[in-house]
């Protein structure tokens, strides 16, 4: 079902798993495809070795793209308003992610409805790596 | 200095797409993608973090004539530790660590469309780190308007530096 069909109200709580496995190719894949190759996510040497890290880790930004495929399979192609968030915690090779989009409201303006949404995405563990929140046109 | 111009490339957005795990038709397949209420190619809401390809002097990214930071050779010697859990401060030419992304979008962004970038400065401010290092954080706005000057997507972002390997953050 497409945004433009869906109907959302306030409370409604949608999830979904939006990695199975982060793997290194896949940040690797990300860096070439976002131009953002830093050795903290592109090389295992560097990041243990230099930067203290146990491994590589993903990119944020990975993390957030991911989590916007989940809100624009929810909400419809090119109907999202707004969409931000903060990176709260590292996402590593082997995780599995899943975003949980609450919705928060939803108001009309100007003859359109918009609804919001709290976004969070978490770990397998439970810890939330991306935590903030989206609007999306609705309806017609 | 940030890319001026950004041009949204079809095979930039498929790669992209995939990349994010996004096989939605919408952001590779035109005759689909027409179909839809869109009406064509778009790119996913995170596609303009993908300008960094057209800035010339983006750090994160070799460059010709700058010494990369990654590893080279054979695996450098771990470097002395101060303190037990102490590592390096980044790497000169860093950006430091990404804490927040904000997007704000006007319009859909369309494959085939030239952005031009303009970008500001934002707040700076420095906080204490729960594991005692001083960070200091850093926001940029970044516009990308299109070729009538009319802006597609707005970006905040907001980085932070630290002096510690941080484990509590990305």
């Amino acid at each position: 079902m497409t945004g433009s069909a869906r109907s959302f109200a306030a409370g409604d709580v949608h999830s979904a798993v939006v990695v199975d496995v982060v793997t290194r190719t896949q940040i690797v894949q990300y860096a070439g495809a976002s131009g953002d190759f830093n050795p903290i996510h592109t090389d295992e040497v560097f990041a243990t070795k230099v930067a203290g890290y146990p491994s590589v880790f993903a990119h944020g930004m990975l993390t957030m793209g991911m989590t916007g495929r989940m809100l624009t399979d929810l909400v419809g192609d090119g109907r999202l308003t707004k969409f931000g968030g903060r990176f709260t915690a590292q996402v590593w090779p082997g995780d599995t992610l899943t975003t949980t989009a609450t919705v928060s409201g939803v108001d009309e303006r100007d003859g359109q409805r918009f609804a919001s949404f709290d976004v969070a995405t978490a770990n397998q563990h439970g810890v939330v790596v991306f935590s903030g929140s989206a609007e999306a046109r609705v309806g017609p | 200095m940030p890319a001026e111009r950004f041009p949204i490339e079809a095979g930039h957005v498929k790669a992209f797409a995939r990349a994010i795990g996004d096989f939605n038709p919408v952001y590779h397949d035109a005759s689909s993608a027409a179909a839809t209420e869109v009406g064509g190619i778009i790119a996913p809401p995170t596609f303009v973090q993908a300008s960094a390809h057209f800035d010339d002097d983006y750090p994160l990214r070799p460059r010709p004539g700058v010494r990369w930071f990654g590893s080279g050779g054979p695996a450098p010697t771990p470097p002395e530790r101060a303190a037990d859990d102490a590592a390096p401060p980044p790497p000169s030419g860093g950006t430091g660590l990404h804490a927040e992304q904000h997007y704000t979008y006007h319009r859909p962004l369309r494959a085939g469309e030239v952005l031009t970038v303009h970008v500001r400065a934002g707040e700076t401010w420095e906080k204490q780190g729960r594991r005692g290092g001083l960070l200091t954080f850093r926001e940029g706005i970044t516009e990308y308007r299109d070729e009538d000057g009319h802006p597609v997507v707005t970006a905040r972002a907001v980085s932070v530096m630290t002096s510690q390997t941080v484990r509590d953050a990305t």
